[in-house]
């Protein structure tokens, strides 16, 4: 796919990418730290894992410019993981 | 702010081989499994599960986050320099991603040589079943990838990729994708089996 080689997002952008993924991720351990719990947590925890992964999938593996299948596909999953995991924890606590 | 090259429409296929993005896709759905059967036993055994989640170390999870979203930066950065035809560039940054991979297995390794030292495995119960598995599937491709990158890193130095050589990028951005999944998919394995209860 040589028509590809000009997908990755600029210096600023990446560099912005990690530095809030490293945020994010900071956030989620001190929830975790914090000994948190509760479907208000969960729901947080799993939109920080979504915004982490959305950053990942867009900056990173360069899926930004690409066609919107590739981008619903990748996304879609990050997605489907995030429904599936809050309907078993919905179920746990009902 | 974008290069001009991303003014380009959004008709374009990812980037790397196809082949890859196929396996990538397979790899996804195999780890979704995976959180599902997790997520859905837990809703079974959730006092045994909130219990053996407080044995875990939260912050060598939190740490190896940040170790493999370090190397996918590096990772992304690499490809950059590649594409300005920077292949030197592009070589340091694969150092890094294969130094920040390199950290990730010592301290999973200090963690499962921890977990097996106090007589942990997978039989103990059901968590550690799960636990055990799933990080050590996910280990196992880290291990893979970190193959991976070092063939692009003594690729790059011999300055096989770049925009006007015939290989173009192709086998570059083939395994950068695959080393960003396997940090996607720690980005919900951490949360889910280390922090959420």
């Amino acid at each position: 796919m040589s028509a590809n080689t000009k997908l990755t997002p600029a210096i600023p952008r990446l560099n912005r990418s990690a530095v809030l993924l490293a945020l994010a991720t900071l956030i989620t351990l001190g929830v975790g730290e914090q000994g948190l719990g509760g479907r208000a947590i969960m729901a947080l925890l799993l939109g920080l894992a979504l915004f982490k992964g959305r950053l990942i999938v867009l900056d990173f593996m360069g899926l930004r410019r690409t066609a919107p299948l590739w981008r619903r596909l990748v996304l879609g999953w990050l997605v489907l993981q995030a429904l599936v995991i809050a309907l078993a924890y919905r179920i746990s606590s009902s | 702010m974008d290069t001009p090259a991303h003014t380009s429409p959004h008709n374009t296929a990812p980037p790397g081989d196809l082949a890859v993005w196929i396996f990538i896709l397979a790899e996804l759905l195999a780890f979704g499994v995976f959180f599902a059967a997790y997520a859905f036993t837990r809703a079974r055994h959730v006092a045994l599960f909130d219990a053996m989640q407080q044995t875990l170390d939260r912050h060598t999870g939190a740490l190896n986050t940040l170790l493999l979203i370090g190397g996918s930066w590096c990772v992304a950065r690499a490809v950059e320099a590649v594409e300005r035809d920077r292949s030197p560039t592009g070589f340091r940054w694969l150092l890094g991603a294969l130094a920040c991979g390199a950290g990730f297995v010592l301290v999973k390794g200090s963690e499962y040589l921890a977990a097996f030292s106090a007589g942990i495995n997978l039989s103990t119960n059901t968590f550690y079943m799960f636990y055990l598995s799933l990080t050590f599937f996910h280990f196992m491709h880290v291990l893979l990838g970190l193959v991976v990158l070092a063939i692009l890193a003594w690729q790059t130095r011999a300055g096989v990729y770049g925009p006007t050589r015939s290989h173009g990028l192709n086998g570059l951005e083939s395994g950068a994708a695959y080393w960003h999944m396997v940090d996607l998919v720690w980005i919900v394995l951490f949360p889910l089996v280390y922090v959420m209860h």
